[in-house]
């Protein structure tokens, strides 16, 4: 019981942590070719500064409470992913500098050099996350003590030993970066005005086509690599709702952005987001890592389960804790709403 | 080189880079909010300026903490995988409560009060100055309690597995250790403040202008510099201290160079402590000191490492030694320095007295030395234990990565770092040249 709690409660941290830093990484990406000159740059900046920070807030206590609730996942997925995960701190560095830093320094070139590394880096991390999420569905090569490490590539092909870079996970990648970026466009047409949002009410039609695309072959790719996926959804066809609503969030998005209805439509892609990434642990449920090497030396709910004692403590602070931060985002988020105006600045 | 150095040397390189911006947040912050109080009580815009001032500082510090402190939490997993399996129900709770109860709130706040004093009101702007505090204080209480618990694990229970598990909350939370290494630590972070702030305006009146506000920064810096260098002797570090020689009489011999056990046992001012022959070179002594400050009576016996077994000793012994030397000299240094400079402020001089402006300047380094010494102390004093006399480090890190993958990580960060210095420099450098009366920075965030 505990086990299952705590799988969907590790899910739903990763799920905030999507839909939240992954509007900003979608800004990051898209700022690059969206924006026309330095108002419209700063605008679109303005628009996730506040937030940002908040926004990756989820990243660490989502890994903390994956740390704590299942420390034989946490020790051997960090230590098996070392060189890729080491790439992604590097990436975070870069990025969260580069936007501070180009807010302090006026000189053309240093600050269009600054734009293009934190534009490089979210779309790198996004390749990485998705990546990442792949990697995991399609399982890696456990040794008999729980450990692995994986190499950056081998031949490219999702086998016993696979590296951390092959079709499938390029595709995950893929299938991210195109998610986010259509995710931070659709940010965009909330918090601008004007041209700027003309534009990016634009760019979401060519977007949404890839991502759709993409979300089928993705889909396929999966099942082909990993067929017991399908399993929990023949066991329990109710389920089959998670794919629909997938459908349903695209329809969603298509529909609303047609419209010209900004919030609809970024709430129908917050929920793409959840039922891609629902449907994705529901398909590995009750696996949290799934071995190429036999299903025997799977890391699973119960072999990677905290102690019963921890649990019980740490149920009862986080079930406060995430309130009280729930409310903190909201706050912030209330206070900063509507559309950006960078005339009227703050500090 | 060992996969196991590789491993400390990753830990030990990354936190201790990372740590030179958290002490500043948590030291400023506490100052920003006395100096967003005296602005909101007296009306002062003066006031409210060296606030807005010290917030753009306290921004880019910030930011750099944040950058720098993610890859720690993902270092437990990466290169403590075997620590972070056996001690993850354990040491996974505080440091995942510190971004559940701190950073959500920390990184709100911040938000507002970098980027909506418009849109707030006065009593807003000082509520979200306050909350900033709290959350970048209630960070460092996590870390400590991490922190303690591998100096002195309690609440804890074995599985069969070999894994630990949390058996009190409450106890975990509490334990003596994090409770003094807090107070201790947090007074550090004061103290680096204080001196940055001191320095700032020291800088200034040398230069001759932007002097309302020079004094203003001297005024907070110097008072604040007294009472934080005064606690962290009396009575934070004292309390830690005489705690630490009941429970890690190694660290402490260690830490001192005692190498035999004495009655009425020394302190040794200045020496170099000589592994071989078991002694301390040119020696400097203060008779029955030490046994004075830990027990009370300079006739107390103080446990020497001839009690201890060789394979239990600290093991960079001189290291420590010198670590621990250090943060004591600065110490010292800081409560003499901040007492005169408080006297010349009481008396009326402190502005005009320039040998003193230019000794307040040329500080404000010690501090960050100091701080860093004294977390290289409380570190290499639990050597060779992980999780004190439960785990050896050794039995620890990552055994998956190798030692050059580890190696290749390093040098990374280590390029990495030292660009994200230069850059650190080069911005301070801008907001000090543009002192208080600009208002450019954070106008191009905007929001």
């Amino acid at each position: 019981m505990m086990g299952f709690i705590w799988f969907w409660l590790v899910a739903v941290m990763i799920v905030g942590y999507v839909v939240l830093d992954g509007f900003d990484l979608g800004v990051g990406v898209l700022h690059l070719f969206l924006v026309r000159n330095e108002a419209e740059r700063r605008t679109t900046l303005a628009s996730i500064g506040p937030v940002w920070d908040g926004n990756e807030v989820w990243l660490l206590a989502g890994g903390g409470t994956l740390y704590f609730a299942f420390p034989l996942l946490y020790a051997s997925a960090f230590s098996g992913f070392y060189l890729p995960l080491m790439i992604v701190l590097w990436l975070l560095v870069l990025r969260g500098i580069s936007l501070e830093l180009r807010n302090h320094i006026d000189v053309g070139v240093w600050r269009a050099l600054l734009d293009g590394v934190f534009g490089l880096a979210s779309a790198l991390l996004a390749v990485f996350f998705g990546a990442a999420l792949a990697n995991v569905l399609r399982g890696v090569p456990l040794q008999a003590d729980g450990y692995f490490f994986l190499p950056l590539w081998t031949n490219w092909q999702p086998g016993v030993h696979p590296g951390i870079l092959d079709w499938y996970t390029v595709i995950g990648g893929l299938v991210a970066l195109s998610a986010l970026t259509l995710h931070g466009a659709l940010w965009l047409t909330i918090k601008t005005s004007g041209d700027l949002e003309q534009r990016a009410r634009r760019i979401v039609t060519p977007l949404w086509l890839l991502l759709a695309a993409l979300t089928v072959v993705s889909l396929v790719a999966t099942i082909a690599v990993r067929p017991a996926s399908l399993n929990n959804y023949f066991n329990f066809p109710l389920t089959f709702a998670i794919p629909a609503g997938v459908i349903a969030s695209l329809a969603g998005i298509w529909l609303f952005n047609r419209k010209a209805q900004p919030v609809k439509a970024f709430l129908s892609s917050c929920c793409y987001l959840f039922f891609m990434l629902a449907g994705a642990c529901w398909g590995l449920y009750p696996t949290l890592l799934p071995a190429t090497t036999g299903a025997d030396r799977d890391i699973t709910m119960s072999n990677a389960i905290s102690g019963p004692h921890t649990l019980a403590v740490g149920l009862a602070w986080w079930g406060f804790g995430m309130a009280l931060a729930v409310c903190y985002v909201v706050f912030v988020y209330s206070k900063f709403r509507g559309k950006v105006d960078i005339s009227s600045a703050g500090h | 080189m060992t996969a196991e150095l590789i491993h400390r040397l990753h830990f030990a390189f990354t936190i201790t880079f990372h740590y030179l911006f958290p002490q500043l947040t948590m030291g400023l912050a506490l100052l920003i909010v006395v100096l967003k109080s005296v602005a909101l009580k007296t009306g002062s815009p003066q006031w409210d300026k060296a606030a807005h001032f010290w917030g753009r500082i306290f921004a880019i510090n910030f930011v750099f903490g944040v950058v720098t402190g993610i890859p720690m939490e993902f270092e437990f997993g990466t290169n403590w995988a075997r620590f972070s399996r056996l001690s993850g129900g354990v040491i996974g709770q505080p440091l995942a409560m510190e971004g559940v109860f701190s950073f959500f709130l920390e990184s709100a706040f911040l938000g507002l009060f970098l980027y909506g004093e418009k849109r707030i009101s006065k009593l807003m702007h000082w509520f979200s100055a306050v909350m900033v505090f709290a959350g970048s204080w209630i960070s460092g209480f996590f870390i400590i309690v991490t922190d303690a618990w591998m100096q002195h694990p309690v609440a804890y229970d074995r599985l069969p597995n070999g894994q630990f598990e949390v058996v009190s909350f409450w106890q975990l939370l509490l334990n003596p250790w994090a409770l003094l290494q807090y107070a201790h630590n947090m007074t550090g972070a004061v103290v680096t403040g204080a001196f940055v702030m001191s320095a700032v305006g020291a800088f200034y009146l040398l230069e001759g202008h932007r002097t309302n506000q020079a004094r203003i920064f001297l005024k907070v810096g110097v008072i604040a510099g007294v009472i934080a260098s005064i606690a962290i002797i009396f009575p934070t570090g004292d309390l830690h201290g005489k705690y630490m020689a009941r429970n890690q009489p190694a660290a402490i011999a260690g830490m001192e160079g005692l190498f035999k056990s004495e009655a009425g046992a020394g302190m040794v001012l200045i020496g170099q402590p000589n592994e071989e022959t078991g002694e301390i070179d040119n020696p400097i002594v203060v008779n029955d000191a030490l046994s004075f400050l830990i027990y009370g009576t300079t006739k107390a016996e103080v446990k020497g490492l001839d009690q201890i077994p060789r394979d239990q000793w600290p093991t960079a012994l001189p290291l420590l030694y010198y670590a621990y030397h250090i943060m004591a000299g600065l110490g010292t240094w800081f409560v003499l320095l901040m007492a005169v400079a408080v006297f010349l402020l009481w008396r009326g001089k402190l502005y005009k007295a320039r040998w003193a402006l230019w000794a307040l300047l040329l500080s404000f380094p010690l501090p960050y030395i100091a701080n860093t010494a004294g977390w290289m102390t409380a570190e290499l004093g639990r050597q060779p234990w992980l999780i004190y006399g439960l785990m050896r480090t050794s039995e620890g890190y990552s055994n998956t990565v190798s030692a050059s993958n580890g190696l290749f990580t390093l040098l990374g960060f280590m390029g990495l770092y030292t660009l994200l210095g230069l850059l650190f420099t080069v911005l301070i450098y801008r907001e000090i040249s543009n002192g208080p009366e600009s208002t450019a920075a954070h106008e191009i965030h905007a929001a």
